[in-house]
């Protein structure tokens, strides 16, 4: 008898929609949303609600919010985790989800996921000490560990393929326009 | 000229698409001409670079009833044989080509097609686009922010290395074209960065056979279109990375690097003067090692089925692709390191002339397997997995004229013309 494979993605859904989206361009156009607002030194709140696409306003369930600081090494209170670790788990969020999306389409059962990431960078970057130093990541390296019904072959592919279709990915090794203006 | 004339079909394009659909119509007695604007063979004599060789080994190199007959059977045509072997071909089945023959539009009228062409008026039945996809090179829009000091070349423009100034040359682009020129360009002591995004790896041989032996014989490449899975996806894929040379050598990243050429990713961005690439080279090499693996899989598995002695050799893999655990992520245009870009970016074809809507609006012919049914009698040859992932090479256009002339005939006749998708049916 057949196992079925359940990873808890909707993947007939997400086959739908790309279905529907194909001939409903505008429809795919989406925009997400993030505020902050600034507490006291380094410590800002970030919330996350509203959302637009499917032509429409949407919003999540509820409001997230996130608490972003830096640490008491950096003179500071340490009320959440730092903006760039922020970006971290955006990638590690986003790939990982990925590769339950990709194993589901393929019929491959998971087990477990794990990432674990590590960004490289030097601080005479951001501190201005070295013009040729830049602000972000030298380098990020993503090591995942998956326990899957599957071969070494094929969840090497599982996880190629998540980062062939992964936002963060795209967002964080390739340029993006970002405009800042005051009002 | 005066007045209109008038032909059951017209084919446009003399290259050996062209000229196969006219063999299989003379066949079957169907009137026709075939219009070229250039000479026959035009894109081969006129677009192409000098140390151009196929893809494809000689023994592969058949048109219907017109095969290699020369000493190297296991070699690979220069461009000159090329030209010369598809010359013959319409030579030899006296094809009726009218050379110079500019076509500027093709209109629907009520029995058939309406073409303008710089020799007077044709009125036709049916239409064969035997004009292929390559038609103009495919320059990405930030190609407009490139300084002015570096000189900007395509592949149409390219002929050898000797016509670059000296110094550094940024080629965009790692499909087989790509990964050719930055080959030679590099040997000519010119320095390369070449941009390597999504690509597809081969092996030139495998246990002993050309890998398109295997491609040939497994029925990976008579794979019909309809068939698989992901079509938009197979026709968009980027040619592979291959060359045709005496030594059969294998034309790989690797073998690129140790030589001295800078593998970087994708060309992403020019900003202010600088080139960014992808930092996500080392999943684009991953995709393409995996997605190598998985075809040589499929060879195996191939080989272990066949009950005759294929005299294939031992079962091997291929080390991955390397790359600097930091690949460059900019270039200054403005500093003088790269004074030539080579865009190796593709070709898309031009329907410009083409006054019929089933055109989208990416610019790609709308058609089922080559039947434009949009346009009742109109047909496409030569475009990407057509009807087979062979399509395009030079070996797949026979049976994919062969079937299309088919379904021509039976439209001719009244019938409709319904083409079998019985995969026995297309020999």
């Amino acid at each position: 008898m057949a196992q079925v494979v359940n990873n808890g993605v909707n993947v007939d859904a997400l086959l739908a929609a790309r279905e529907a989206l194909k001939n409903a361009p505008a429809a795919a156009e989406f925009t997400w949303r993030a505020s902050c607002k600034w507490l006291n030194g380094t410590h800002t709140r970030s919330t996350v609600q509203g959302f637009r696409g499917l032509g429409e306003e949407q919003s999540h369930k509820s409001e997230f919010s996130f608490d972003t600081d830096h640490p008491e090494i950096f003179a500071s209170e340490d009320h959440g985790a730092t903006p760039v670790e922020v970006v971290l788990v955006g990638l590690a969020s986003c790939l990982t989800a990925g590769i339950a999306a990709v194993a589901q389409n393929r019929g491959i059962q998971l087990r477990s996921v794990e990432a674990r990431l590590e960004g490289k960078m030097n601080l005479a970057g951001i501190l201005g000490i070295d013009g040729d130093v830049r602000n972000g990541y030298d380098n990020i390296k993503v090591t995942f560990h998956v326990d899957a019904d599957a071969s070494k072959k094929d969840i090497e592919a599982l996880v190629a393929q998540s980062q062939k279709r992964s936002a963060v990915f795209d967002i964080i090794t390739n340029p993006t326009n970002v405009t800042v203006e005051v009002v | 000229m005066t007045g209109i004339e008038r032909f059951t079909t017209v084919i446009i394009g003399a290259g050996h698409a062209g000229l196969s659909m006219s063999r299989v119509l003379t066949e079957q007695s169907i009137d026709h001409v075939v219009l070229e604007r250039g000479e026959v063979a035009n894109s081969w004599r006129h677009e192409r670079w000098d140390s151009l060789r196929l893809l494809t080994p000689n023994w592969l190199c058949r048109l219907p009833g017109h095969a290699y007959e020369g000493p190297d059977p296991d070699g690979f045509m220069n461009l000159p044989d090329v030209v010369n072997f598809i010359a013959a071909f319409a030579a030899g089945t006296s094809a009726p080509v009218r050379t110079h023959t500019t076509v500027s539009s093709v209109r629907a009228v009520e029995d058939g097609y309406q073409l303008v062409t710089g020799r007077g008026e044709i009125r036709c039945r049916s239409v064969v686009l035997a004009t292929g996809a390559n038609n103009i090179p495919r320059v990405p829009d930030l190609h407009r922010a490139v300084p002015q000091s570096v000189q900007c070349l395509t592949t149409f423009s390219y002929r050898h290395p000797e016509q670059l100034p000296p110094g550094g040359v940024l080629i965009v682009g790692a499909a087989a074209t790509g990964v050719q020129l930055a080959d030679e360009i590099h040997r000519s002591g010119r320095p390369v960065t070449l941009c390597v995004g999504e690509h597809v790896r081969l092996p030139r041989s495998y246990r002993g056979h050309d890998v398109l032996w295997w491609m040939e014989h497994s029925g990976v490449w008579n794979q019909r279109y309809d068939q698989i899975e992901d079509l938009e996806r197979a026709r968009r894929l980027p040619s592979p990375q291959l060359v045709g040379t005496p030594e059969h050598s294998t034309l790989e990243l690797n073998r690129l690097a140790d030589a001295g050429v800078e593998i970087v990713g994708r060309l992403a961005a020019i900003r202010d003067g600088h080139a960014l690439f992808s930092g996500g080279l080392a999943n684009h090499l991953a995709l393409a090692d995996l997605k190598m693996e998985r075809l040589l899989d499929a060879f195996d598995a191939w080989a272990r089925d066949q009950h005759v002695d294929i005299d294939a050799g031992p079962v091997e893999r291929f080390p991955s692709t390397l790359l600097p655990s930091r690949s460059r992520l900019s270039l200054d245009l403005h500093r003088g390191e790269i004074r030539t870009i080579v865009w190796a970016t593709g070709y898309r074809p031009d329907y410009g002339w083409l006054q019929v809507p089933v055109v989208t609006p990416k610019g790609d012919l709308r058609h089922d397997g080559g039947v434009v049914t949009e346009a009742p009698g109109m047909y496409a040859l030569g475009l990407p997995v057509l009807r087979r992932r062979k399509s395009t090479f030079i070996n797949g256009a026979e049976a994919d004229a062969r079937d299309l002339a088919r379904h021509l005939a039976g439209f001719l006749a009244g019938s409709g013309g319904l083409v079998s998708r019985d995969p026995e049916d297309a020999a």
